[in-house]
């Protein structure tokens, strides 16, 4: 916590020496300076009249020559003393100026508000380190829920950039770097309502330390890491990371699934999608030869992700030796016709352009696309400002690293047990995925569904435990029941059910349920609210349970149970 | 050797001093109290409170307070001397003279726990 008292006070020293022994000086000549009174008689200012002379003298108010008119050399020490009080003044004042326009006492005075302001926080928060692409649309969503949160970034651009962004709710940034275990504890690591740190700086090895810091600090804390390696992300799974989330990983095996399991595919995306996002349509890539441009780790995780389905991939990349990439690959760019005619371009079925740089990646789409119109087309987009030209390009596939990173974390941390959702279902085969499919899609309207949790516990779900302790039954259909009329059941899907640590999909709509008991449902917003009223209000559950329709006022209450006797 | 540490050693030790010069004599005698021995204590001790701010070590903030305790004895005697001689327009009577010099006394043992604390200090470091 840095101090910006003792910092003033620190750099206030000198300036104020100085006027000090400017003053003293001046009072000390005025006294011993002989001068006369008003009959002429030998007069010696005394200390009392110095210090005042010269303190209105030294404050340029200069009211005149007291008590008794000057002698010359009095005039003549007077003379000095002005300029003297007059330059130690300037300079006390402009020290305090130059202090407050300081770079560095600024950054303290920022970094002290920022503190303040997340030491205050009453609500649960995470903290976001990085306000880049994938950080300012993680914002976004969170504050559009209504979860609190807070900014690190080492640029000074991205903490203005979130100022002026029109949020529903203010984030307080900070200026700093997030591996600096300081900036992370005045984000509120150690707050106890620090729910969570992501990480998504944009470099792996930043990333790391975030994990490594705040894992040793706070261990309660879940921490969310993206990384783009293999080494980091094992590094960062020794220090107990939570969740590492690997885009170019996710990614390629999505893009896999689209082949094997369309239904799916589709599971995956929609599950995951973004807050009123239009739904995705299925376009199926066709199974064939596919030239695959740039060996990064996109590359690599992509061609080792194709091979398991069997589809092979031509490749084409500038940079052989770097890249390691195998034999056969054609060297060049993939943005010139004479690279796509080598690699046969007319013969593929599919082109992947995944280098690190958006302008080649459209460059080489478009190039072979003029080769052979029927190619279907898959994009790397790094970075989100270029949303309009990859559009405008219409490819049939765009993958953002950034948005992946963002949606994944998002999810988790909406609903903690998608994690447990997605990995059982990719277990399942594609006829199970074909029929969620559509039940999801008999529910929705247009956009993705919204994904929530419900834990059975006095907190959550008041209604439902009291009813419990009753000793009375509730299933799962009595509270996705229309709590306006029971006959019909909510716009949503219960996915799983987790009971004891172990997970069941697709729980039946019978199923009794028990104290501790967690839920995943998916489907409309509005199923989500009618839901939430059902398990905290007692009324409308009796309703949902039993369809009658219980009176709430104490005479009407007492007026049907006399008529029921 | 550190010039600074020079030059707050020297403002420190000469705040004692003078602090010093100006208090010994006999007690109600104004003629062993001299106004500019007051008046330069006085500037000193000013200085070498200035010099000791920002100072954020336990030692430091203690170093402080002394200093903060010397001025305020000095200057409340020479706001007394001040009225005495030149609103009252009476002489510095014994009563008053004692006055004044028990309060630069006060301000002496300040300055004395600030050259002491100075020297624990210069004791325990270690390099």
């Amino acid at each position: 916590m840095h101090n910006v008292v003792y910092l003033i006070l620190r750099r206030m020293r000198l300036p104020l020496i100085i006027v000090i022994i400017t003053y003293a000086i001046s009072v000390l000549g005025l006294v011993l300076i002989p001068g006369v009174d008003d009959q002429g008689n030998p007069w010696r200012m005394g200390f009392f009249h110095a210090v005042y002379f010269v303190s209105f003298l030294g404050s340029t108010i200069g009211l005149g020559e007291i008590p008794y008119a000057f002698t010359d050399a009095q005039r003549m020490w007077t003379t000095l003393v002005i300029y003297a009080a007059v330059v130690s003044w300037l300079y006390a004042i402009g020290s305090i100026l130059t202090l407050i326009q300081d770079h560095g006492f600024r950054r303290v005075l920022a970094f002290n508000a920022f503190a303040r302001r997340v030491r205050g926080f009453q609500e649960p928060f995470f903290i976001v380190c990085g306000y880049g692409d994938a950080g300012s649309w993680l914002v976004r969503e969170f504050t559009e829920r209504g979860i609190a949160c807070v900014v690190i970034d080492t640029d000074q651009q991205n903490i203005l950039n979130l100022e002026v962004e029109d949020l529903p709710a203010t984030v307080p940034g900070l200026h700093a770097d997030a591996t600096d275990s300081a900036s992370l504890l005045a984000a509120g690591l150690k707050h106890p309502r620090c729910r969570g740190v992501i990480g998504l700086t944009g470099s792996d090895h930043h990333n790391l330390s975030i994990a490594i810091t705040s894992k040793l600090l706070a261990p309660d804390v879940t921490v969310f890491c993206q990384s783009e390696s293999r080494d980091a992300a094992a590094n960062m799974n020794s220090f107990g990371t939570d969740h590492i989330i690997d885009p170019f990983d996710i990614f390629a095996a999505r893009f896999a699934m689209m082949f094997h399991s369309p239904s799916m595919y589709l599971v995956y995306e929609w599950m995951t999608a973004v807050h009123n996002a239009p739904l995705t349509e299925l376009k199926s890539p066709p199974a064939g030869t596919w030239i695959l441009c740039g060996f990064g780790r996109f590359g690599k995780a992509v061609r080792e992700y194709l091979s398991r389905e069997g589809i092979k991939t031509r490749l084409i990349e500038a940079d052989i030796d770097a890249t390691q990439a195998p034999e056969g690959t054609i060297v060049g760019r993939g943005t010139e016709a004479s690279t796509l005619l080598e690699a046969e371009v007319k013969e593929v079925c599919g082109v992947i352009a995944g280098t690190d740089n958006d302008a080649n990646n459209l460059s080489i789409l478009i190039t072979a696309r003029d080769l052979n119109p029927r190619l279907f087309t898959v994009a790397r987009q790094n970075q989100r400002d270029k949303d309009a030209i990859f559009k405008a390009a219409k490819i049939d596939l765009i993958m953002q690293p950034s948005s992946i990173a963002a949606q994944q974390i998002l999810g988790l941390i909406l609903a903690p047990l998608l994690e447990d959702f997605l990995r059982l279902a990719n277990e399942q085969d594609e006829e199970w995925a074909n029929v969620l499919v559509s039940r999801v899609a008999g529910v929705v309207e247009e956009v993705a569904p919204e994904i929530w949790d419900l834990e059975i516990s006095p907190l959550y779900t008041p209604s439902v435990f009291d009813c419990l302790i009753q000793r009375e039954d509730v299933m799962l259909k009595d509270i996705s029941a229309d709590p306006r009329d029971r006959t019909l059941s909510l716009p949503c899907v219960p996915l799983l059910l987790k009971r004891d640590g172990i997970s069941s999909l697709l729980p039946a709509p019978e199923v009794r349920l028990r104290g501790g008991d967690r839920l995943l449902f998916c489907g409309r917003k509005d199923a989500h609210r009618h839901m939430d009223h059902v398990v905290h209000d007692h009324q409308a559950l009796e309703y949902t349970r039993t369809g009658i329709d219980r009176p709430t006022g104490t005479v009407w209450r007492w007026l049907t149970s006399s008529r029921d006797a | 050797m550190n010039l600074e540490k020079v030059f707050f050693a020297f403002f420190t030790i000469l705040a004692l001093t003078l602090n010093f010069g100006f208090f010994v004599g006999d007690l109600d005698n104004p003629a062993h109290h001299n106004a500019y021995e007051l008046f330069a204590a006085l500037v000193v001790s000013l200085i070498a409170t200035i010099m000791k701010f920002g100072d954020r070590a336990h030692i430091g903030a203690l170093l402080l307070a002394t200093s903060l305790v010397a001025d305020l004895q000095l200057i409340t005697a020479a706001i007394i001397w001040g009225y005495t001689v030149n609103v009252m327009g009476a002489e510095l009577t014994p009563h008053i003279i004692s006055s004044i010099v028990s309060l630069s006394g006060g301000a002496f043992l300040a300055n004395l726990i600030s050259v002491l604390l100075l020297v624990v200090e210069t004791v325990t470091f270690r390099r």
